[in-house]
């Protein structure tokens, strides 16, 4: 077992539009972003942050070794009520997410 | 057949070294392109007509960047100008380039784009034309008359067409209003004939500057070379170098779908895209593919007015009301609604337990200390600030079973603390409708300064 912030070289989240949150995390190995791309499911990122599994998005993108999450938003960005406007605070829950594979 | 393009910053007015632009002129480029725009910072900069960057930092980098255009006769394209690309921001930007060029003594041939959407006509265009909400997570259902009304501006993301069109009268500048990011990148080539995605695909690299380079920035600039079947992009700045990884890693960025760059017209296909290192920080991609989809849709964007903004505040230290904190401020919130009707909204923020995530935070466990916002939206400006007043003096005051600390609930940092925080908007309109020419939503004019 090894945690996420142990073994991706970047995890990040950002807008991507304003109704959307997109969260990327990269790996240094092609290899570990296939298994984190398979293990990642919608289901498991749903029940991180208490959304429906129907409206999350997991991508595999292997030029940059990297799994693509898209969230949606509670609250559009720069609405009244929002907490994070670039939605760049949304990735700290997968920081510290066990996963059941070691890579370098 | 080649075409060399620089971008000399991520935005317009984020600033970049002085070097980094001189070096980009030994580079010979053939066109100075700058995406100046994005909704990133949230609808208030359509709604309310400003800018997000400061006019000096707009005056500054176009101080220079007009000077090396005018020097080596290279044309400059402004994509999105002053932030949000309507009327107010194109004309802002044109004066402060004319205010330029006047105290320079330099004469230029100016084209500007408008992208604006006059109400009448979208309304005439909803009963004969194709139009959607855009994206799956859009919650503003369908576009309706009352929508367009609501809508303090809008304008239509314009598509490259129009920057090949300016382009063809010659101009020195280019001040676009609302185009696709790519928009300024893509003309030049398009118009040269070259291939339509692998100039998206460019375009969607250095729309963002150094941000796609080995240490990234969003304040330096980037080369791109177009040719046959490849492009290439480099940083100027020999501290950044352009790598595999930050060249195809920039697909994802600020992006549901790394494989598609769209335009109106069609998309960037960048799923069989390669990318390898040429040496020297320089990044060569092929294989990006262009899909023509026939039918043409542009996006709207509107903004409309939400309220007028008030915002408290506040610390607690004492660990009985930190415990019950959620309870509490409910309590405040029902009993200032009894007393005091009207349209408003009040929300609240827990810094320290959950203010960030919200309900999705998975650990909602304050520590020692709690900052409260309160914030307080309503059409009417006095009444937002009777509200946030009200909840402010009855939380400060709210008594419970067991308190034994009465003399007050609230650490307030601010005398006055009921801070007036402007405007506030939110998007009315994110949709798509369909377009029958690729010019008819811009209005482009030629001005001789």
């Amino acid at each position: 077992m090894a945690r996420l912030i142990d073994v991706a070289s970047i995890i990040r989240s950002k807008n991507a539009g304003p109704f959307t949150i997109t969260i990327d995390i990269l790996f240094r190995e092609k290899e570990c972003a296939v298994k984190a791309y398979s293990y990642l499911t919608p289901e498991r990122i749903a029940s991180l942050y208490k959304e429906n599994p129907s409206r999350i998005e997991v991508i595999l993108y292997e030029p940059a070794n990297a799994v693509k999450i898209n969230i949606p938003r509670k609250i559009p960005a720069g609405h009244p009520g929002d907490t994070d406007v670039y939605g760049a605070q949304q990735h700290a829950p997968l920081l510290e997410h066990e996963i059941p594979f070691d890579c370098k | 057949m080649e075409t060399r393009i620089y971008a000399p910053t991520a935005i317009l007015g984020y600033g970049f070294p002085k070097e980094s632009l001189e070096r980009a002129l030994l580079e010979e480029p053939d066109i100075i392109a700058v995406d100046a725009g994005s909704t990133d910072p949230g609808p208030y900069y359509l709604g309310e007509g400003v800018p997000f960057v400061t006019d000096s930092m707009l005056h500054r980098d176009l101080t220079l960047l007009i000077e090396a255009s005018y020097k080596h006769k290279i044309p400059l394209a402004i994509g999105t100008a002053g932030g949000a690309g309507a009327k107010p921001h194109v004309d802002k930007t044109l004066a402060i380039i004319k205010r330029i060029l006047n105290k320079k003594s330099y004469k230029a041939r100016i084209a500007v784009i408008y992208s604006d959407v006059k109400k009448q006509k979208l309304i005439e265009f909803l009963k004969e034309r194709k139009h959607f909400s855009l994206g799956k997570n859009n919650p503003l259902g369908d576009l309706t008359e009352e929508r367009i009304r609501e809508s303090t501006r809008i304008v239509a993301q314009l598509g490259v067409e129009p920057i090949m069109k300016a382009l063809e009268k010659e101009p020195d500048i280019i001040v676009a209003g609302r185009v696709v990011d790519v928009a300024v990148f893509a003309a030049l080539p398009w118009i040269k004939k070259q291939h339509k995605g692998l100039a998206v695909h460019l375009g969607k690299v250095l729309e963002c500057g150094a941000i796609a380079a080995e240490p990234g920035s969003g304040s330096d600039g980037m080369m791109g070379v177009l040719r046959n079947g490849e492009f290439e992009v480099y940083p100027v700045n020999p501290s950044r170098r352009a790598t595999v990884l930050s060249v195809a890693e920039h697909a994802l960025y600020e992006r549901t779908d790394p494989f598609r760059e769209y335009v109106p017209g069609g998309y960037a296909d960048l799923s069989q895209a390669t990318y390898e290192e040429a040496g020297e920080g320089h990044v060569v991609v092929k294989g990006t593919g262009w899909v023509d989809l026939g039918e043409r849709y542009v996006k709207l964007e509107g903004a409309r007015l939400a309220g007028h903004r008030y915002v408290v505040v506040a610390g607690v230290r004492d660990p009985l009301f930190i415990s019950r904190r959620e309870e509490l401020v409910d309590k405040a919130i029902e009993a200032v609604k009894e007393r005091i009707r009207g349209e408003y909204n009040v929300y609240v923020h827990f810094y320290g337990a959950n203010a960030v995530m919200g309900d999705r935070e998975p650990n909602p466990v304050p520590g020692h200390e709690l900052g409260i916002i309160i914030e307080v939206v309503s059409r009417d400006r006095e009444l937002a600030k009777t509200i946030a007043g009200a909840v402010r003096s009855t939380l400060l005051h709210l008594g419970w079973p067991g308190r034994i600390t009465t003399a007050g609930n609230l650490a307030l940092p601010f005398s006055p603390s009921d801070l007036y925080a402007g405007k506030t908007y939110e998007w009315s309109i994110w949709h798509l409708i369909e377009e029958h020419d690729p010019l008819e939503f811009s209005s482009i004019k030629v001005l001789e300064v």
